[in-house]
């Protein structure tokens, strides 16, 4: 029970924090869907952190002998749907971004009005 | 609300939601202590049981197959939504290909890099279930070959080598060709996504029976869906740049 066993979920607090700022703080939205990515990665690196076990292999036994002891396979795959997700997410907000510039000429959050029309 | 009141907003509420999240991690199991079961039975029983090498790869697509199911049409119905979004607005309804046309530093590395690239992508693909890897990431850096092939001559060229009807035509097989494998086993009575393919030999390019399979579908999904995306992107843009 070491502080120093906490520090890569504290980590991962850290870099969601620190994304939900620069949200919070965007003047530009493609400032604004970079910073929702990184809040994304601190999911990768929370989910990654729980499935880890000191001195263990990682989970691919095409060149280790196949009792070594690995890490979390499930979280891996977990990850890796995280990852395809934060993808698409991004991808769908920038096509929406687009829209919004060439609607109202603006990428600025805070000029941004409910529409009259 | 000004923009300073809303950061004085921010780090007072973030500050609780940061001492929240603490709290809960503080539940957790210390760093590198994983307690298991389910990472150490997979770790136990998937090489007997599956005969492939790569166990993320076998949590994927077998032991987890029906999420990742969903996954792959989170990424289908996103690009369906994307082309609705993106195509709304008036301009050629096909993008004529003219923009592009990069400074030759540029497009000599988008040519060097591209044929490694494309072999790298379906390398990755292939070897999902041995090594890391899969159609997710293999497929990610095959499409990423649609982008140089775009860097190194420009988009008409990339639109005559991969006319969209047939990306289209691509994704869909993707997308279905992982419904057909799953519905398959319903035939001899067995339940949806039951591994019925031989399972081969372990470390085989063609071990791992319905794994495979399905790996190759999702890596033909995924690179059509990218390349569609990328398609998409450099139709808006162009018709931007051919409007007054």
């Amino acid at each position: 029970m070491t502080v120093t066993g906490y520090l890569p979920y504290a980590a991962a607090v850290w870099v969601f924090m620190i994304g939900l700022f620069g949200i919070v703080t965007s003047r530009n939205l493609i400032h604004l869907i970079t910073c929702l990515s990184v809040v994304q990665s601190a999911t990768y690196i929370l989910i990654l952190a729980v499935g880890y076990r000191t001195g263990a292999a990682a989970p691919v036994f095409a060149d280790q002998p196949v009792n070594t002891p690995a890490v979390d396979p499930v979280v891996h795959a977990l990850a890796l749907t995280d990852i395809v997700v934060a993808a698409t997410v991004t991808a769908l907000l920038v096509a929406l971004t687009m829209q919004v510039y060439a609607e109202r000429g603006t990428l600025d959050p805070n000029e941004l009005r409910p529409m009259r029309d | 609300m000004n923009a300073r009141a809303r950061t004085l907003l921010f780090l007072a509420s973030g500050a609780l939601a940061a001492a929240l999240l603490l709290w809960g991690t503080a539940g957790l199991p210390g760093f590198g202590r994983y307690p298991g079961p389910y990472g150490d039975i997979i770790n136990a029983v998937a090489l007997s049981e599956r005969h492939v090498t790569n166990l993320p790869t076998a949590v994927i697509f077998d032991y987890r197959g029906f999420d990742t199911l969903g996954e792959e049409y989170i990424l289908f119905t996103s690009v369906t939504i994307l082309s609705v979004i993106l195509r709304k607005r008036e301009g050629p309804p096909e993008p004529s290909g003219a923009w592009g046309g990069f400074s030759e530093p540029i497009a000599w590395a988008g040519w060097l890099l591209s044929g490694v690239t494309g072999v790298f992508g379906l390398y990755t693909i292939l070897h999902g279930q041995l090594t890391p890897g899969g159609g997710f990431h293999g497929g990610v850096i095959l499409a990423s070959l649609f982008l140089l092939i775009f860097l190194a001559y420009e988009a008409r060229v990339f639109l005559r080598i991969f006319p969209k009807t047939a990306l289209e035509a691509l994704e869909a097989l993707g997308a279905g060709g992982y419904v057909l494998v799953g519905l398959a086993p319903l035939l001899s009575g067995r339940g949806f996504l039951t591994n019925v393919l031989p399972l081969g030999q372990l470390g085989d390019i063609r071990a791992g029976g319905t794994i495979a399979l399905i790996n190759a579908f999702v890596g033909v999904e995924v690179a059509a869906a990218f390349a569609l995306l990328v398609t998409e992107f450099i139709a808006e843009i162009e018709q931007k740049e051919a409007r007054p």
